[in-house]
């Protein structure tokens, strides 16, 4: 209910927000700070709240020293096709969903909303023996396989949702005129769907980018590292050098920033949208 | 591959009810057409299934079994069945009863803040304004960055010599000297949920918006009738109201609190001295010490837990879909 507002409550209200927002973005603040002072003015008191001299040795270092191109490779590679793939499955799975009964729909949706209450970590021993066993381990496929898996309950729940918007008519219409149910999904609710699929793919990109324990415990070699993999290596070494650290925090928050702006925008769409009210 | 006819199934799968009784032509086209739905049907579900089957559920369930093995590493070939020997030795384990209430105090200790300043922001975000989308965007934004950074990023924030927590602190006269945040077990765990607090705030903010948002207005048009003040009113209107919802959202983010190793996992890393481990980053460890057996017997205790709330959260959206029905 919008009632008139007190003065003293919008100003609370204004202080409030303002606070709120200050204290969200400070963390996000003060890391990209760190990453553009010199080593010798990130371990100086006072503490600088706005660097003095900007430098770029931090990243530098990061590709000169570290293999930190490669990390950031390792990742984009592997969390760009495991969020393709995923996002077909998925797309086939939730139209499924969303579309038919039958009668192992029910224990369908739970099994795999069981997954979303239960970490993949839980079984990282008995995954790590699999993937030995199927000669995965050490193997950027491998890992493509085991985030696919990951990511196919919720790419699949969204996915149902965004089926759901849009009217059957719109495929029967298309089967009727001769395409083949595959053709229906694809050459008419897919480019309906556009939004809705590029925000569920955008999700699947960014846990798989965000990704830890499965990553660590299955990719072995530093050539295979992906880049949360890596700055797990930065902080379990004794002296953490929180310039690269920071350099390297930077440059693995920014793309799935971007991305998420663009999602947020999609989701919207994704809601709003839809050919027909039917 | 053109096929016309599944087309109209979910039309002809009630049964209509003028059919005539033609014979075996037509029992056998049913029986086509059935066929070649039950066929789509598997064919489309059956990447996902197989996947998920393979890579989460087969895992799942030979570390249920592993759990009664000797089941290490280091010694790969000989897997004995010990009965509950893991069992017996993570009861024996002082750091797991650590943990244990170090589990409580983390979902606690972070739910209770968060739901509460949550609340609050989602009341005053209730009001339109004119930055109310981009506001939302910015607040928005440590989602999209994955738990064990944030836990990097407040790592930094709350080190003991160069921390920024500190020298805030310090300059607004709080403390006098630097506080060794991370290295004092007493600390850390506090720092640690602060962090948290910080990460779900905008969740419970935001979905308990969408919540708010739900209560038609005339409720609240009945209420000012009666002459209730904003106070009452949110009491004995809006709270009743979106109670399932709410319910829904402390459950659900009951079960992720208490999932969420990867913060910890940036931040102290379980330490110092295992002192701010919680029962899933425990576990971790254990995996990574190569003693799969003592962690998939961790694992079975975590899933019963998460069995009890995962089965309270499928009731209460029961409970919600029968309330809109």
């Amino acid at each position: 209910m919008i009632t008139l507002e007190s003065r003293a409550g919008r100003i609370t209200r204004i202080a409030a927000l303002g606070l709120w927002l200050v204290l969200t973005l400070f963390p996000l603040y003060w890391i990209v700070v760190t990453a553009f002072k010199p080593t010798s003015d990130i371990y100086k008191f006072p503490l600088e709240y706005w660097p003095s001299t900007f430098s770029l040795e931090n990243f530098a270092g990061l590709f000169s020293k570290a293999n930190f191109g490669t990390y950031l490779v390792n990742s984009l590679i592997i969390a760009t096709v495991s969020a393709a793939i995923v996002t077909v499955i998925s797309l086939l799975s939730g139209y499924i969903i969303a579309r038919f009964e039958f009668r192992a729909r029910g224990a369908v949706i739970l099994a795999f909303l069981v997954t979303q209450m239960i970490p993949a970590f839980i079984a990282l021993g008995p995954l790590y023996q699999l993937m030995v066993s199927l000669g995965l381990v050490n193997d950027r496929t491998g890992l493509v396989f085991v985030y696919i898996a990951m990511c196919i309950p919720f790419s699949t729940i969204m996915l149902r949702g965004f089926f759901e918007n849009v009217p059957d008519a719109l495929e029967e219409a298309a089967m009727i005129d001769g395409c083949s149910r595959l053709g229906a999904l694809f050459r008419i609710l897919v480019p309906v769907m556009t939004p809705g699929i590029v925000a569920a793919f955008i999700f699947n990109f960014v846990s798989c980018w965000n990704e830890l324990f499965l990553s660590v415990t299955l990719l072995t070699s530093d050539a295979n590292k992906t880049v949360p993999t890596a700055l797990n290596g930065f902080i379990t070494s004794y002296n953490i050098d929180w310039g690269s650290m920071s350099a390297a925090a930077v440059l693995t928050i920014v793309p799935t920033m971007v991305m998420f702006a663009f999602a947020s925008k999609y989701i919207v769409q994704g809601l709003t949208a839809g050919a027909v009210k039917g | 591959m053109p096929s016309p006819a599944p087309a109209i199934e979910r039309r002809t799968a009630v049964p209509a009810t003028p059919v005539p009784p033609s014979g075996g032509e037509a029992t056998r086209r049913r029986r086509e057409f059935s066929r070649r739905r039950a066929l789509t049907i598997a064919a489309f579900l059956a990447p996902a299934v197989a996947f998920v089957a393979l890579f989460t559920y087969y895992p799942m369930f030979s570390g249920v079994f592993g759990a009664f093995r000797n089941w290490s590493i280091y010694n790969i070939e000989n897997q004995s069945w010990v009965g509950l020997a893991n069992f017996e030795t993570i009861l024996r384990d002082a750091l797991f009863w650590k943990t244990i209430g170090n589990t409580v105090l983390w979902v606690l200790g972070s739910l209770v803040p968060q739901f509460v300043i949550g609340f609050a922001l989602a009341l005053w975000l209730r009001r339109r304004f004119r930055f109310r989308g981009v506001y939302q965007a910015l607040i928005f934004f440590p989602w999209a960055v994955s738990g064990f950074l944030i836990g990097i990023l407040f790592r930094w924030m709350f080190n003991g010599e160069f921390g920024v927590v500190n020298d805030l602190l310090m300059k607004t006269g709080l403390i006098d000297t630097p506080l060794p945040w991370l290295a004092d077990p007493a600390l850390a765990m506090p720092a640690i949920i602060v962090a948290n607090v910080w990460y779900g705030v905008t969740f419970f903010a935001i979905m308990i918006l969408a919540a708010l948002q739900s209560v038609p207005d005339e409720l609240y048009e009945a209420a000012a009738l009666d002459g209730t003040t904003k106070a009452l009113a949110l009491w004995h209107v809006t709270i009743p109201y979106i109670r399932t919802t709410l319910t829904l959202i402390v459950l659900l983010r009951v079960i992720w609190i208490f999932n969420f190793p990867d913060l910890i996992f940036g931040m102290t890393g379980g330490g110092p001295a295992g002192q701010t481990h919680i029962v899933t980053t425990y576990m971790i460890e254990i995996t990574q010490q190569g003693d799969y057996g003592r962690a998939s017997a961790l694992g079975i205790l975590v899933l019963v837990v998460l069995m009890v709330f995962a089965s309270f959260y499928l009731l209460a959206t029961r409970e919600r879909k029968e309330a809109h029905r």
